[in-house]
Protein backbone atom coordinates (compact mmCIF):
# COMPACT_ATOMS: atom_id res chain seq x y z
CA UNK A 1 0.00 0.00 0.00
CA UNK A 2 1.30 3.47 -0.90
CA UNK A 3 0.67 6.32 1.58
CA UNK A 4 1.67 9.15 -0.77
CA UNK A 5 2.61 9.11 -4.44
CA UNK A 6 3.92 11.62 -6.98
CA UNK A 7 3.94 14.45 -4.49
CA UNK A 8 6.13 17.38 -5.51
CA UNK A 9 6.18 20.91 -4.11
CA UNK A 10 8.54 23.53 -2.81
CA UNK A 11 8.15 25.65 0.31
CA UNK A 12 9.98 28.96 0.56
CA UNK A 13 11.01 30.61 3.77
CA UNK A 14 9.29 32.08 5.57
CA UNK A 15 5.96 30.66 4.47
CA UNK A 16 2.78 29.46 6.17
CA UNK A 17 1.60 26.32 4.39
CA UNK A 18 -1.34 24.15 5.35
CA UNK A 19 -1.48 20.54 4.20
CA UNK A 20 -5.09 19.40 4.22
CA UNK A 21 -6.89 16.20 3.48
CA UNK A 22 -9.14 13.57 4.99
CA UNK A 23 -7.81 11.20 7.65
CA UNK A 24 -5.48 8.77 5.90
CA UNK A 25 -4.76 11.13 2.99
CA UNK A 26 -1.04 11.05 3.80
CA UNK A 27 -0.55 14.31 5.75
CA UNK A 28 1.25 12.75 8.69
CA UNK A 29 3.38 10.52 6.44
CA UNK A 30 4.49 13.61 4.54
CA UNK A 31 5.54 15.38 7.75
CA UNK A 32 7.27 12.27 9.07
CA UNK A 33 9.28 12.06 5.86
CA UNK A 34 10.40 15.70 6.16
CA UNK A 35 11.62 14.82 9.67
CA UNK A 36 13.35 11.68 8.27
CA UNK A 37 11.26 9.54 10.60
CA UNK A 38 10.16 7.59 7.51
CA UNK A 39 11.92 7.09 4.18
CA UNK A 40 10.27 7.36 0.75
CA UNK A 41 10.55 4.28 -1.47
CA UNK A 42 11.14 6.65 -4.39
CA UNK A 43 11.89 10.36 -4.70
CA UNK A 44 13.82 12.81 -2.57
CA UNK A 45 13.18 15.46 0.07
CA UNK A 46 15.49 18.43 0.35
CA UNK A 47 15.90 20.66 3.38
CA UNK A 48 18.25 23.61 2.83
CA UNK A 49 19.51 21.86 -0.34
CA UNK A 50 20.34 18.71 1.67
CA UNK A 51 18.72 15.37 0.79
CA UNK A 52 17.37 14.43 4.22
CA UNK A 53 17.30 10.71 3.51
CA UNK A 54 21.00 10.61 2.74
CA UNK A 55 21.86 11.77 6.24
CA UNK A 56 23.28 9.01 8.49
CA UNK A 57 20.94 7.98 11.33
CA UNK A 58 23.53 8.97 13.91
CA UNK A 59 23.72 12.47 12.36
CA UNK A 60 19.97 13.06 11.97
CA UNK A 61 19.85 15.12 15.15
CA UNK A 62 21.56 17.95 13.25
CA UNK A 63 18.64 18.15 10.79
CA UNK A 64 16.06 17.82 13.55
CA UNK A 65 17.58 20.71 15.52
CA UNK A 66 16.60 22.98 12.60
CA UNK A 67 12.99 21.80 12.77
CA UNK A 68 10.52 22.28 15.59
CA UNK A 69 7.79 19.64 15.69
CA UNK A 70 4.34 19.85 17.29
CA UNK A 71 2.72 16.43 17.52
CA UNK A 72 -1.01 15.76 17.65
CA UNK A 73 -0.50 13.60 20.76
CA UNK A 74 1.89 16.25 22.21
CA UNK A 75 4.68 13.71 22.93
CA UNK A 76 5.68 15.57 26.09
CA UNK A 77 8.09 13.75 28.42
CA UNK A 78 5.80 12.48 31.20
CA UNK A 79 8.49 12.50 33.90
CA UNK A 80 9.60 16.06 33.20
CA UNK A 81 7.87 19.26 34.26
CA UNK A 82 6.64 21.80 31.69
CA UNK A 83 9.81 23.83 32.24
CA UNK A 84 12.04 20.76 31.88
CA UNK A 85 10.19 19.61 28.75
CA UNK A 86 10.85 22.92 27.03
CA UNK A 87 14.37 23.32 28.44
CA UNK A 88 15.34 19.83 27.22
CA UNK A 89 15.65 20.98 23.60
CA UNK A 90 18.01 23.82 24.58
CA UNK A 91 20.02 21.46 26.77
CA UNK A 92 20.33 19.08 23.83
CA UNK A 93 21.83 21.94 21.82
CA UNK A 94 24.33 22.73 24.56
CA UNK A 95 22.92 26.11 25.70
CA UNK A 96 24.08 27.51 29.03
CA UNK A 97 21.90 27.31 32.15
CA UNK A 98 21.34 31.10 32.34
CA UNK A 99 20.24 31.26 28.69
CA UNK A 100 17.92 28.32 29.20
CA UNK A 101 16.29 29.84 32.27
CA UNK A 102 15.70 33.20 30.57
CA UNK A 103 14.47 31.76 27.25
CA UNK A 104 12.21 29.09 28.71
CA UNK A 105 10.56 31.57 31.09
CA UNK A 106 10.00 33.94 28.18
CA UNK A 107 8.49 31.31 25.86
CA UNK A 108 6.28 29.95 28.64
CA UNK A 109 4.86 33.41 29.18
CA UNK A 110 4.31 33.80 25.39
CA UNK A 111 2.25 30.58 25.35
CA UNK A 112 0.55 31.53 28.64
CA UNK A 113 2.05 28.74 30.76
CA UNK A 114 4.22 30.80 33.11
CA UNK A 115 2.22 29.55 36.09
CA UNK A 116 2.39 25.90 34.98
CA UNK A 117 6.19 25.68 34.72
CA UNK A 118 6.52 23.21 37.59
CA UNK A 119 3.57 21.01 36.64
CA UNK A 120 3.95 17.61 34.99
CA UNK A 121 2.11 16.96 31.68
CA UNK A 122 -0.53 14.82 33.41
CA UNK A 123 -1.45 17.86 35.50
CA UNK A 124 -2.12 20.03 32.41
CA UNK A 125 -5.29 20.31 30.30
CA UNK A 126 -5.27 19.32 26.61
CA UNK A 127 -4.85 22.93 25.49
CA UNK A 128 -2.07 23.54 27.99
CA UNK A 129 -0.24 20.40 26.86
CA UNK A 130 -0.45 21.51 23.25
CA UNK A 131 0.85 24.97 24.17
CA UNK A 132 3.71 23.33 26.09
CA UNK A 133 4.47 21.24 22.98
CA UNK A 134 4.50 24.40 20.85
CA UNK A 135 6.79 26.12 23.35
CA UNK A 136 9.14 23.11 23.10
CA UNK A 137 9.06 23.27 19.30
CA UNK A 138 9.85 27.00 19.33
CA UNK A 139 12.39 27.37 22.08
CA UNK A 140 15.49 26.87 19.91
CA UNK A 141 14.20 29.21 17.17
CA UNK A 142 14.06 26.60 14.40
CA UNK A 143 13.74 27.70 10.78
CA UNK A 144 10.72 25.43 10.25
CA UNK A 145 7.84 24.34 12.48
CA UNK A 146 6.00 21.14 11.56
CA UNK A 147 2.61 21.05 13.25
CA UNK A 148 0.74 17.77 12.82
CA UNK A 149 -2.95 18.24 13.69
CA UNK A 150 -2.02 20.49 16.62
CA UNK A 151 -5.67 21.32 17.26
CA UNK A 152 -7.02 17.80 16.76
CA UNK A 153 -7.82 17.25 20.44
CA UNK A 154 -8.82 20.81 21.34
CA UNK A 155 -12.09 22.74 21.76
CA UNK A 156 -12.78 25.71 19.40
CA UNK A 157 -11.49 28.29 21.90
CA UNK A 158 -8.15 26.51 22.39
CA UNK A 159 -7.96 25.73 18.66
CA UNK A 160 -7.90 29.41 17.73
CA UNK A 161 -5.47 30.19 20.56
CA UNK A 162 -3.03 27.70 19.04
CA UNK A 163 -3.57 28.95 15.48
CA UNK A 164 -2.99 32.56 16.63
CA UNK A 165 0.27 31.36 18.19
CA UNK A 166 1.36 29.68 14.94
CA UNK A 167 0.58 32.84 12.94
CA UNK A 168 2.64 34.85 15.43
CA UNK A 169 5.55 32.44 14.95
CA UNK A 170 5.25 32.78 11.17
CA UNK A 171 5.19 36.56 11.41
CA UNK A 172 8.42 36.40 13.41
CA UNK A 173 10.08 34.76 10.35
CA UNK A 174 9.60 31.02 10.86
CA UNK A 175 8.20 28.73 8.17
CA UNK A 176 5.14 26.87 9.43
CA UNK A 177 3.87 23.64 7.85
CA UNK A 178 0.50 22.83 9.35
CA UNK A 179 -1.22 19.50 8.70
CA UNK A 180 -4.92 19.59 9.55
CA UNK A 181 -8.38 18.51 8.50
CA UNK A 182 -10.05 21.40 10.34
CA UNK A 183 -12.08 23.29 7.72
CA UNK A 184 -12.72 26.38 9.85
CA UNK A 185 -9.06 26.81 10.66
CA UNK A 186 -8.01 26.66 6.98
CA UNK A 187 -10.71 29.01 5.80
CA UNK A 188 -9.86 31.53 8.53
CA UNK A 189 -6.14 31.47 7.71
CA UNK A 190 -6.25 32.60 4.08
CA UNK A 191 -2.74 31.19 3.41
CA UNK A 192 -1.23 28.63 0.99
CA UNK A 193 -3.08 25.30 1.06
CA UNK A 194 -1.83 21.99 -0.38
CA UNK A 195 -4.69 19.50 -0.63
CA UNK A 196 -3.93 15.77 -0.53
CA UNK A 197 -6.34 13.09 -1.65
CA UNK A 198 -5.42 9.40 -1.52
CA UNK A 199 -1.76 10.31 -1.28
CA UNK A 200 -1.74 12.66 -4.25
CA UNK A 201 -1.61 16.48 -4.41
CA UNK A 202 -4.92 17.57 -5.99
CA UNK A 203 -4.61 21.33 -5.32
CA UNK A 204 -1.86 23.77 -4.36
CA UNK A 205 -3.28 27.30 -4.00
CA UNK A 206 -1.65 30.51 -2.73
CA UNK A 207 -4.71 31.65 -0.77
CA UNK A 208 -6.48 28.36 -0.55
CA UNK A 209 -9.67 27.20 1.08
CA UNK A 210 -10.72 23.85 2.44
CA UNK A 211 -12.36 22.03 -0.47
CA UNK A 212 -12.69 18.25 -0.36
CA UNK B 1 31.68 18.47 27.51
CA UNK B 2 31.41 19.32 31.21
CA UNK B 3 27.92 20.79 30.63
CA UNK B 4 26.91 17.60 28.83
CA UNK B 5 28.28 15.44 31.63
CA UNK B 6 26.52 17.58 34.24
CA UNK B 7 23.21 17.20 32.37
CA UNK B 8 23.72 13.46 31.96
CA UNK B 9 24.19 13.15 35.71
CA UNK B 10 21.25 15.50 36.42
CA UNK B 11 18.76 13.67 34.16
CA UNK B 12 20.01 10.25 35.24
CA UNK B 13 19.55 11.16 38.90
CA UNK B 14 16.15 12.87 38.37
CA UNK B 15 14.90 9.84 36.45
CA UNK B 16 16.21 7.52 39.18
CA UNK B 17 14.37 9.49 41.88
CA UNK B 18 11.12 10.02 39.93
CA UNK B 19 10.91 6.30 39.12
CA UNK B 20 12.01 5.23 42.58
CA UNK B 21 9.82 2.11 42.72
CA UNK B 22 11.31 0.72 39.53
CA UNK B 23 14.81 1.78 40.59
CA UNK B 24 14.50 -0.03 43.94
CA UNK B 25 13.16 -3.17 42.22
CA UNK B 26 16.10 -3.12 39.81
CA UNK B 27 18.56 -2.62 42.69
CA UNK B 28 17.21 -5.75 44.41
CA UNK B 29 17.49 -7.86 41.26
CA UNK B 30 21.09 -6.72 40.74
CA UNK B 31 21.70 -7.31 44.46
CA UNK B 32 20.60 -10.95 44.07
CA UNK B 33 23.09 -11.49 41.25
CA UNK B 34 25.89 -9.93 43.31
CA UNK B 35 24.97 -12.24 46.21
CA UNK B 36 25.14 -15.20 43.88
CA UNK B 37 28.60 -14.27 42.57
CA UNK B 38 29.72 -13.51 46.14
CA UNK B 39 28.52 -16.95 47.22
CA UNK B 40 30.55 -18.60 44.47
CA UNK B 41 33.50 -16.36 45.27
CA UNK B 42 33.56 -17.66 48.86
CA UNK B 43 32.66 -21.21 47.79
CA UNK B 44 35.81 -21.18 45.65
CA UNK B 45 37.97 -19.78 48.49
CA UNK B 46 36.57 -22.22 51.07
CA UNK B 47 36.87 -25.27 48.82
CA UNK B 48 40.47 -24.28 48.00
CA UNK B 49 41.22 -23.93 51.73
CA UNK B 50 39.68 -27.35 52.40
CA UNK B 51 41.61 -28.93 49.52
CA UNK B 52 44.85 -27.31 50.70
CA UNK B 53 44.18 -28.66 54.19
CA UNK B 54 43.53 -32.17 52.88
CA UNK B 55 46.64 -31.97 50.72
CA UNK B 56 48.67 -30.91 53.73
CA UNK B 57 47.45 -33.94 55.62
CA UNK B 58 48.46 -36.34 52.88
CA UNK B 59 51.99 -37.61 53.19
CA UNK B 60 54.02 -40.76 52.48
CA UNK B 61 56.06 -42.63 55.05
CA UNK B 62 58.89 -44.93 54.05
CA UNK B 63 59.67 -47.51 56.75
CA UNK B 64 63.16 -49.00 56.78
CA UNK B 65 64.08 -52.46 57.96
CA UNK B 66 64.87 -52.70 61.64
CA UNK B 67 68.57 -53.38 60.95
CA UNK B 68 69.02 -50.33 58.69
CA UNK B 69 71.62 -48.00 60.19
CA UNK B 70 70.99 -44.31 60.75
CA UNK B 71 73.63 -43.54 58.06
CA UNK B 72 71.76 -45.65 55.51
CA UNK B 73 68.49 -43.89 56.29
CA UNK B 74 70.13 -40.46 56.18
CA UNK B 75 71.71 -41.29 52.81
CA UNK B 76 68.24 -42.21 51.54
CA UNK B 77 66.90 -38.98 53.04
CA UNK B 78 69.52 -36.98 51.11
CA UNK B 79 68.63 -38.78 47.92
CA UNK B 80 64.88 -38.21 48.36
CA UNK B 81 65.19 -34.54 49.27
CA UNK B 82 67.09 -33.99 45.97
CA UNK B 83 63.90 -34.89 44.05
CA UNK B 84 62.25 -31.79 42.57
CA UNK B 85 58.79 -33.02 43.63
CA UNK B 86 59.72 -33.25 47.31
CA UNK B 87 58.93 -30.36 49.64
CA UNK B 88 60.13 -31.85 52.93
CA UNK B 89 61.57 -35.08 54.36
CA UNK B 90 61.56 -35.74 58.11
CA UNK B 91 63.56 -38.52 59.70
CA UNK B 92 62.04 -40.42 62.63
CA UNK B 93 64.31 -42.90 64.45
CA UNK B 94 63.04 -46.09 66.12
CA UNK B 95 63.50 -44.46 69.52
CA UNK B 96 61.61 -41.30 68.57
CA UNK B 97 58.78 -43.39 67.13
CA UNK B 98 58.53 -45.34 70.40
CA UNK B 99 58.62 -42.13 72.44
CA UNK B 100 55.87 -40.60 70.27
CA UNK B 101 53.73 -43.72 70.75
CA UNK B 102 54.20 -43.66 74.52
CA UNK B 103 53.37 -39.96 74.70
CA UNK B 104 50.24 -40.48 72.62
CA UNK B 105 48.94 -43.54 74.46
CA UNK B 106 50.28 -43.11 77.98
CA UNK B 107 46.74 -42.82 79.35
CA UNK B 108 45.55 -45.93 77.55
CA UNK B 109 46.43 -48.96 79.75
CA UNK B 110 45.48 -51.44 76.99
CA UNK B 111 47.95 -49.94 74.52
CA UNK B 112 50.71 -49.70 77.11
CA UNK B 113 50.09 -53.31 78.16
CA UNK B 114 50.32 -54.41 74.52
CA UNK B 115 53.59 -52.54 74.15
CA UNK B 116 54.98 -54.32 77.23
CA UNK B 117 53.85 -57.68 75.81
CA UNK B 118 55.85 -57.07 72.65
CA UNK B 119 58.85 -56.39 74.85
CA UNK B 120 61.35 -54.99 72.40
CA UNK B 121 60.94 -51.66 70.48
CA UNK B 122 58.61 -52.75 67.64
CA UNK B 123 58.91 -49.50 65.69
CA UNK B 124 60.91 -48.98 62.50
CA UNK B 125 63.01 -46.00 61.50
CA UNK B 126 61.12 -43.98 58.91
CA UNK B 127 61.19 -41.02 56.56
CA UNK B 128 58.08 -38.89 56.29
CA UNK B 129 57.83 -37.28 52.86
CA UNK B 130 55.70 -34.31 51.82
CA UNK B 131 55.53 -33.30 48.16
CA UNK B 132 54.53 -29.96 46.64
CA UNK B 133 51.40 -31.43 45.09
CA UNK B 134 49.34 -34.45 46.05
CA UNK B 135 49.58 -35.83 42.52
CA UNK B 136 53.37 -36.12 42.90
CA UNK B 137 53.24 -38.84 45.59
CA UNK B 138 52.88 -41.57 43.03
CA UNK B 139 56.00 -40.44 41.10
CA UNK B 140 58.06 -40.10 44.28
CA UNK B 141 56.95 -43.55 45.46
CA UNK B 142 57.93 -45.07 42.12
CA UNK B 143 61.36 -43.40 42.21
CA UNK B 144 61.95 -44.73 45.73
CA UNK B 145 61.03 -48.20 44.48
CA UNK B 146 63.86 -48.02 41.91
CA UNK B 147 66.46 -46.52 44.29
CA UNK B 148 69.70 -48.27 45.39
CA UNK B 149 68.49 -48.40 49.02
CA UNK B 150 65.34 -50.17 47.92
CA UNK B 151 66.39 -53.47 49.59
CA UNK B 152 66.55 -51.70 52.98
CA UNK B 153 62.95 -50.57 52.79
CA UNK B 154 60.42 -52.55 54.77
CA UNK B 155 57.28 -50.87 53.35
CA UNK B 156 55.93 -47.66 51.83
CA UNK B 157 52.57 -46.75 53.30
CA UNK B 158 51.44 -44.82 50.23
CA UNK B 159 50.22 -48.01 48.59
CA UNK B 160 48.03 -48.79 51.61
CA UNK B 161 46.48 -45.30 51.66
CA UNK B 162 46.33 -44.78 47.91
CA UNK B 163 42.65 -45.80 47.44
CA UNK B 164 41.55 -43.38 50.20
CA UNK B 165 43.69 -40.54 48.83
CA UNK B 166 42.40 -41.10 45.29
CA UNK B 167 38.82 -41.13 46.52
CA UNK B 168 39.21 -37.90 48.49
CA UNK B 169 40.66 -36.11 45.47
CA UNK B 170 38.01 -37.52 43.14
CA UNK B 171 35.25 -36.25 45.46
CA UNK B 172 36.86 -32.82 45.86
CA UNK B 173 37.36 -32.61 42.10
CA UNK B 174 33.71 -33.49 41.44
CA UNK B 175 32.48 -30.91 43.96
CA UNK B 176 34.66 -28.26 42.33
CA UNK B 177 33.61 -29.09 38.78
CA UNK B 178 29.95 -29.48 39.73
CA UNK B 179 30.00 -26.22 41.69
CA UNK B 180 31.61 -24.45 38.76
CA UNK B 181 28.98 -25.68 36.28
CA UNK B 182 26.04 -25.02 38.61
CA UNK B 183 27.53 -21.59 39.36
CA UNK B 184 27.88 -20.75 35.68
CA UNK B 185 24.29 -21.80 34.96
CA UNK B 186 22.88 -19.87 37.94
CA UNK B 187 24.89 -16.74 37.15
CA UNK B 188 23.82 -17.01 33.50
CA UNK B 189 20.14 -17.19 34.53
CA UNK B 190 20.60 -14.30 36.96
CA UNK B 191 22.21 -12.13 34.28
CA UNK B 192 19.29 -12.84 31.95
CA UNK B 193 16.86 -11.81 34.71
CA UNK B 194 18.73 -8.52 35.23
CA UNK B 195 18.90 -7.86 31.50
CA UNK B 196 15.19 -8.44 31.22
CA UNK B 197 14.33 -6.26 34.23
CA UNK B 198 16.33 -3.33 32.88
CA UNK B 199 14.98 -3.96 29.37
CA UNK B 200 11.41 -3.72 30.70
CA UNK B 201 12.29 -0.58 32.66
CA UNK B 202 13.71 1.06 29.53
CA UNK B 203 10.90 -0.27 27.31
CA UNK B 204 8.56 1.94 29.38
CA UNK B 205 10.55 4.90 28.09
CA UNK B 206 10.65 3.83 24.44
CA UNK B 207 8.26 6.59 23.28
CA UNK B 208 10.20 9.12 25.28
CA UNK B 209 13.44 7.97 23.67
CA UNK B 210 11.88 8.26 20.20
CA UNK B 211 10.68 11.79 21.01
CA UNK B 212 14.16 12.71 22.28
CA UNK B 213 15.53 11.67 18.90
CA UNK B 214 12.84 13.70 17.09
CA UNK B 215 13.57 16.88 19.03
CA UNK B 216 17.24 16.66 18.08
CA UNK B 217 18.98 14.82 20.92
CA UNK B 218 22.12 12.94 19.86
CA UNK B 219 22.37 9.24 20.72
CA UNK B 220 24.90 9.88 23.50
CA UNK B 221 22.76 12.63 25.03
CA UNK B 222 19.90 10.08 25.25
CA UNK B 223 22.05 7.15 26.31
CA UNK B 224 24.01 9.04 28.98
CA UNK B 225 21.30 9.36 31.68
CA UNK B 226 20.29 5.68 31.27
CA UNK B 227 23.91 4.62 31.68
CA UNK B 228 24.29 6.87 34.72
CA UNK B 229 21.15 5.29 36.19
CA UNK B 230 22.70 1.86 35.53
CA UNK B 231 25.84 2.99 37.40
CA UNK B 232 23.80 4.32 40.34
CA UNK B 233 21.76 1.10 40.54
CA UNK B 234 24.96 -0.97 40.36
CA UNK B 235 26.77 1.14 43.00
CA UNK B 236 23.87 1.02 45.47
CA UNK B 237 23.42 -2.73 44.94
CA UNK B 238 27.19 -3.23 45.37
CA UNK B 239 27.27 -1.16 48.58
CA UNK B 240 24.31 -3.10 50.01
CA UNK B 241 25.80 -6.44 49.00
CA UNK B 242 29.13 -5.51 50.59
CA UNK B 243 27.49 -4.45 53.86
CA UNK B 244 25.37 -7.62 54.02
CA UNK B 245 28.43 -9.78 53.23
CA UNK B 246 30.32 -7.99 56.01
CA UNK B 247 27.41 -8.63 58.41
CA UNK B 248 27.24 -12.32 57.47
CA UNK B 249 31.03 -12.70 57.79
CA UNK B 250 30.89 -11.19 61.26
CA UNK B 251 27.74 -13.00 62.39
CA UNK B 252 28.62 -16.45 61.07
CA UNK B 253 32.33 -16.13 61.75
CA UNK B 254 32.72 -19.55 63.35
CA UNK B 255 30.28 -21.51 61.18
CA UNK B 256 33.00 -22.44 58.71
CA UNK B 257 34.86 -24.45 61.33
CA UNK B 258 32.35 -27.22 60.54
CA UNK B 259 34.15 -27.67 57.22
CA UNK B 260 37.60 -26.90 58.48
CA UNK B 261 38.65 -26.36 62.09
CA UNK B 262 40.19 -22.92 62.50
CA UNK B 263 38.73 -21.49 59.29
CA UNK B 264 37.18 -18.09 60.08
CA UNK B 265 34.65 -16.46 57.76
CA UNK B 266 35.59 -13.00 58.99
CA UNK B 267 39.32 -13.63 58.34
CA UNK B 268 38.49 -14.99 54.90
CA UNK B 269 36.44 -11.80 54.28
CA UNK B 270 39.31 -9.56 55.41
CA UNK B 271 41.94 -11.48 53.45
CA UNK B 272 39.93 -11.18 50.23
CA UNK B 273 38.35 -7.77 50.81
CA UNK B 274 39.81 -6.02 47.72
CA UNK B 275 39.14 -8.92 45.39
CA UNK B 276 35.60 -9.09 46.79
CA UNK B 277 35.03 -5.35 46.27
CA UNK B 278 36.38 -5.69 42.74
CA UNK B 279 34.08 -8.63 41.87
CA UNK B 280 31.04 -7.00 43.46
CA UNK B 281 31.59 -3.70 41.61
CA UNK B 282 32.30 -5.58 38.39
CA UNK B 283 29.07 -7.56 38.74
CA UNK B 284 26.85 -4.69 39.96
CA UNK B 285 28.03 -1.73 37.90
CA UNK B 286 29.01 -3.89 34.94
CA UNK B 287 25.57 -5.48 34.78
CA UNK B 288 23.79 -2.15 35.29
CA UNK B 289 25.70 -0.42 32.50
CA UNK B 290 25.76 -3.38 30.09
CA UNK B 291 22.03 -4.04 30.47
CA UNK B 292 21.20 -0.37 29.90
CA UNK B 293 23.42 -0.26 26.80
CA UNK B 294 21.82 -3.38 25.32
CA UNK B 295 18.27 -2.37 26.25
CA UNK B 296 18.45 1.16 24.86
CA UNK B 297 20.12 0.20 21.58
CA UNK B 298 16.91 -0.85 19.85
CA UNK B 299 15.07 2.38 20.68
CA UNK B 300 17.72 4.64 19.18
CA UNK B 301 16.87 3.67 15.61
CA UNK B 302 14.17 6.34 14.99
Amino acid sequence: MVAIENVSFKINKPEFVSVVGRSGAGKTTLLRMILAEESPSRGRIFFDNQDVHRIKKSQLYQLRRKIGTVFQDYKLFPDKTTFENVAYVMEVMGAGDKDIKANVSEILSIVGLENRADNFPKELSGGERQRAAIARALIHRPSVILADEPTGNLDPYNTFEIIRLLIKIYEMGTTVILATHDKEVINALGKRVITLEDGKVVRDEERGRFIL
Amino acid sequence: MITSLKRTVKWGWISFIRNLGLSVATIFIVLLVIFLTTFFFFFDKISKAVIADIQNKVDVTVYFKTDASKDDVMAARNDISQMSEVKDVVYLSKEEALENFIQKHKDDPMMMESLREVGDNPFLPSLNIVTWQASQYETVTKLIGQASYQNQIEKVDYFQRKPVIDKVFAVVGSINNGGFIVGLVLIGIAILVVLNTIRIAIANSNEEIATMRLVGASNWFIRGPFLFQGIVVGMIATALAFLVTFGIALGFNNSLSVFLPGLSFYNLFLQNIWALIFYQILTGVGLGVLSSMIAIRRYLKV
